[in-house]
């Protein structure tokens, strides 16, 4: 098998990942195509550490993990906060950069 | 199940098998997760998505980086979003219309030209590369490798990402932390502000649910003495969840007095 | 008391007055009037005490300064707030406290019936603050607060009965024309900076020598619009004959002996910048020369007392700025004949106003006649200051203009003969129309109508006439006996060295001229008006025509000025609302346009932006790819 075909599949999770955060208005959801996107890049790194014969790649997979793991307990708790104060967890109604 | 995808990852067409297997799963439950109207669906498909990426991690010779996978994907962060899925409300369904003009439209042909970027970019790169195949650092073992590279090339980066996790966590506790401005509303305060509205219907408090003789359960409406469902009576939360029976099933039927 | 240290006090006392009259309201109706005349009073006292001070010191210590505070300081630039009390201040100073408070004296009984007769006086004592300041300034600068407040106070009171139209648009054509003067003292004042970098007397004065002779001419041709502007004098003489709208004190205060005299004085403070350029001179005595026939020749034609007054007031400051310009001897008989003009001119004003007074407010002479028997003390003041106009030994007037005419006479060659013709002709002229404002009011047949009571006034206004009619008799014989005043101002003129140019004429040939040619005028006016018709007569010859209309000064501004002014105006609006306007409203509209497009995009949405970013990345990569490819 051409090992390419997992940088394909990682192309076509990150694509839908993206799709997903433009089109849809849960933020919880767009949340959780935010964190698809990271994963597809994730595969990628994985992969051309396999390429490339070294761990550095998996090394950077690991930081992303990290960071993305702050960055949901961040992105909920913003989450939760607006929620609160709006009872909506629609990305369309925090659109006060209108005005 | 490790060892079957360790023993794949070592092997070719097993290898093959899997991915051919588990990668279109992966695209399709990607692609519900992104139409699933609600979103305990998308973090469900979400959740199995991460899974099938931990196989695909094992089977590329990252064994370390497959169980954090499995243990900080899908077992914390999805852990968590389920949480504040629940704790913003399940029944916060998503309506799948478009609001925003011409955003769908632009979407998909965004989605299409990115789509269609990155994988002629892979093809492009790797066309005729050979893998060279993690065996090699992965002689002392996957974990021992990948500590030898985080605690010399990359320690500083590493005390760098700790730090930011400390800040992470702080930053959640501030964000999270909410603080009363008001003092609780007491039953006292209650009963006041029940008084103090335009109408005095209210005042005595609103009807249980259940009919009498008939049906007494909590998602069933009280009947008003006219007959017709008293809505007040149901909890928000089953009449927004869709779990309230009709209570006509249960109403007296109106029968018309004969008069001598 | 210090001599040094009471020269402020002779602005801020009736500064101080004019505001308490002015914010205590009608609480102060009662006494308002007596405090402003008690000030002025003061102020008069401090004046002759200072002048005594003054003249007990020698000639080199009698300059006194007081610096009151630091006013502007930017960089190398200072001016204080200073105050400079010399020679020549102090005859000014004397002249406006005492003439003032004479006048004081005199409103009281002749505004007695005007209920605003504290405002009156408010204005009054500010405008002899204002005018203090004018002739204490130390600086260009410092003169130039007292200008404006002069020419503000003249404003208030001209239009002081402001509830008739024509005397409120009286008050604002003499504003405005002396607004074109007030821009040629600025521009002086800028002059003086650019070319000496001071504005002090003393600083130009020092510098003046080695000024260029552009630049001096360019400062005398501005300073003389500047008094120009103030003192009435040809082109922007229209203003006086209106000005007379306002009450006769303020007429006989102001509009004869004090403000318009500013002029006079402003070019005899500089006089180190006009006896360095002989262009500026002449600019001086042209204007001098125009302006007393152009006054004398409007005089004749006049029917309103005040108005006659006026023109004449005009054809007396033209021969002061004649003497002006006639170099260092000139500005010292500028000076007499200022002083000396001041109190029969005052003496005059206050007549015609006792006469008014008598005869209901009424001002066509036409009107008048005989009035000598019903109010004696008015008919002798007035006569006394008649005598001393023309010119007739020993009145005030004699030892003044002849030494004007003689001097004029005297400035050599053609230039000599002009001048000395032009102030001989505005002599006769001057003898001619005096003479009919004399027949016209007080001899004759009477011509008022039944209803008219004339009588004489009180003793509060007849006193201060009474003063002023000694004034008008003997100040030309003190102040010229010995030379005293030439000699007193000769530290601040350098009247000393004056050029001697042969004798043109013996000075007992010159007065003998002046007097035949006086009497010529005389006789003529008292044939002309052996009988007066009451209505003006309407078949004349266009002289009288021209005089009559002020030899067509309005029509002049107004075509010359007014009616293009107007146009340009219009162009002006039109330019500015059409091209202006359009371009800014065009500029905002299109933005407004370009705005409601744009603001499509930033509609606040997240996911728009998030798309935004994916359409970037895409388009990023695509360029990196392209490039690399």
């Amino acid at each position: 098998m051409d090992i390419s075909n997992y940088l394909y599949l990682s192309a076509a999770l990150f694509t839908i990942g993206a799709v997903g955060v433009v089109v849809r208005r849960n933020a919880i959801v767009v949340f959780m195509c935010v964190e698809l996107m990271l994963n597809a890049a994730n595969l990628a790194f994985v992969t051309f550490s396999r390429l490339n014969g070294n761990l550095d790649g998996q090394v950077a997979s690991f930081f992303t993990m990290v960071v993305a793991a702050c960055e949901v307990v961040i992105g909920l708790a913003i989450i939760v906060t607006i929620f609160r104060s709006r009872r909506s967890a629609s990305v369309d109604d925090a659109s006060l950069l209108k005005r | 199940m490790l060892n079957l995808a360790l023993q794949m990852g070592a092997t070719k067409t097993p290898e093959a098998v899997l991915f051919w297997i588990m990668a279109p799963v992966a695209v399709i439950a990607a692609l519900g997760m992104l139409f699933a109207k609600k979103a305990v669906h998308s973090a469900l498909l979400l959740a199995w998505v991460m899974i099938t990426l931990a196989f695909f991690y094992i089977a590329e010779g990252a064994l370390f980086l497959g169980i954090v996978q499995v243990v900080v994907y899908t077992g914390a962060v999805m852990m968590l979003f389920l949480f504040i899925l629940m704790l913003v409300g399940v029944d916060s369904s998503d309506s799948l219309v478009e609001t925003i003009k011409g955003q769908r439209a632009t979407a998909i042909v965004a989605a299409i030209g990115l789509g269609g970027l990155l994988l002629s970019l892979v093809g492009r790169a790797t066309v005729g590369a050979q893998a060279i195949g993690v065996e090699t650092a992965n002689v002392k073992g996957n974990v021992q490798g990948l500590a030898e590279e985080l605690f010399t090339k990359y320690v500083w980066a590493f005390e760098v990402v700790s730090a930011l996790l400390i800040t992470a966590a702080l930053g959640a506790m501030v964000l999270a932390h909410s603080q009363n401005t008001k003092s609780r509303t007491a039953q006292r305060d209650q009963s006041i502000a029940r008084f103090r509205k335009s109408s005095l219907a209210e005042a005595a408090g609103l009807p249980a649910p259940g009919v009498f003789a008939r049906h007494n359960a909590v998602d069933v409406p009280a009947l008003l003495p006219d007959g017709s469902a008293a809505a007040a009576s149901i909890s928000g939360t089953l009449k927004s969840r869709g779990d309230m029976l009709e209570s006509a099933i249960f109403e007296l039927e109106v029968k018309e007095v004969e008069e001598d | 008391m210090n001599a040094n240290n009471a020269i402020v006090l002779l602005i801020a006392l009736p500064l101080f007055s004019s505001a308490i009259l002015l914010l205590s309201g009608r609480k102060s109706d009662k006494w308002g009037h007596l405090l402003a005349t008690a000030v002025s009073a003061t102020t008069f006292v401090i004046g002759v005490y200072e002048f005594f001070q003054m003249h007990s010191r020698p000639s080199t210590d009698r300059p006194l300064t007081q610096k009151l505070f630091e006013w502007i300081s930017v960089g190398g630039f200072q001016v204080d707030a200073s105050l400079l009390l010399d020679q020549l201040s102090i005859c000014f100073v004397l002249l406006i406290t005492g003439v003032g408070t004479l006048i004081h004296i005199y409103s009281i009984e002749y505004m007695s019936h005007d209920h605003n007769r504290r405002r009156f006086f408010a204005y009054l004592n500010l405008f002899i603050a204002a005018m203090l300041l004018l002739v204490l300034g130390d600086s260009y600068l410092n003169l130039y607060v007292g200008w404006e407040g002069v020419g503000l106070a003249s404003y208030l009171l001209i239009g002081f009965w402001n509830q008739k139209p024509a005397y409120a648009t009286a008050a604002k054509k003499a504003f405005v024309a002396n607004r074109v003067g007030d821009v040629g003292l600025s521009l002086a004042i800028m002059i003086a900076f650019t070319q000496f970098g001071t504005v002090t007397f003393a600083g130009v004065k020092a510098g003046a020598p080695h000024a260029s002779p552009a630049a001096l001419t360019a400062l005398g041709a501005m300073l003389l619009l500047a008094a120009a502007g103030k003192s009435a004098q040809f082109p922007l003489q229209s203003w006086l004959g209106d000005a007379m709208a306002g009450p006769t004190p303020v007429s006989a205060l102001i509009h004869a002996a004090t403000m318009v005299t500013a002029g006079v004085y402003l070019i005899t403070r500089s006089n180190f910048v006009f006896d360095a350029s002989p262009t500026a001179q002449a600019m001086v005595v042209t204007v001098g020369a125009i302006t007393l026939l152009f006054g004398a020749i409007i005089g004749t034609a006049k029917d309103d007392i005040k108005k006659a007054l006026a023109a004449s007031t005009m054809s007396q400051i033209g021969y002061m700025i004649l003497a002006t310009g006639l170099g260092p001897i000139g500005y010292a008989f500028a000076i007499l004949h200022l002083l000396t003009h001041g109190f029969f001119k005052a003496g005059m004003f206050l007549g015609a106003g006792s006469v008014m007074h008598g005869m209901d407010d009424e001002v066509n002479m036409r009107r008048y006649g005989g009035l000598a028997k019903a109010m004696p003390i008015t008919a002798v003041t007035f006569s006394l200051g008649y005598l001393a106009i023309l010119g007739v030994p020993p009145f005030a007037g004699f030892y003044s203009k002849d030494k004007i005419i003689e001097t004029a006479l005297n400035a050599g060659g053609a230039k000599g003969i002009l001048l000395g013709g032009a102030t001989l002709l505005g002599a006769a002229i001057t003898a001619f129309y005096m003479t009919r404002v004399i027949v016209l009011t007080f001899t004759g047949a009477k011509r008022w109508d039944s209803k008219a009571h004339p009588h004489e006034s009180p003793i509060l206004m007849w006193l201060p006439m009474a003063i002023l009619a000694i004034g008008s008799v003997a100040s030309g014989f003190l102040l010229s006996s010995g030379s005293a005043l030439v000699n007193w101002l000769q530290p601040i003129v350098n009247a000393g060295h004056h050029e001697h140019n042969e004798e043109l004429l013996k000075p007992a040939v010159v007065s003998s001229l002046a007097l035949g040619l006086v009497l010529v005028g005389v006789l003529t006016a008292v044939f002309k008006y052996r009988t007066v018709p009451v209505d003006a007569p309407t078949k004349v010859s266009i002289f009288t025509t021209a005089a009559r209309k002020d030899l067509y000064q309005d029509s002049f501004n107004e075509a010359v000025l007014m009616h293009p002014g107007q146009k340009l105006t219009t162009g002006l609006v039109y330019t500015d609302e059409q091209v202006i306007d359009g371009t800014v409203r065009g500029v905002g509209s299109s933005l407004s346009i370009i705005s409601t497009a744009m603001r499509k995009i930033q509609n606040g949405y997240v996911r728009s932006y998030a798309l935004v970013m994916v359409l970037g990345v895409l388009a990023l990569v695509t360029t990196i790819w392209l490039v690399t490819l």
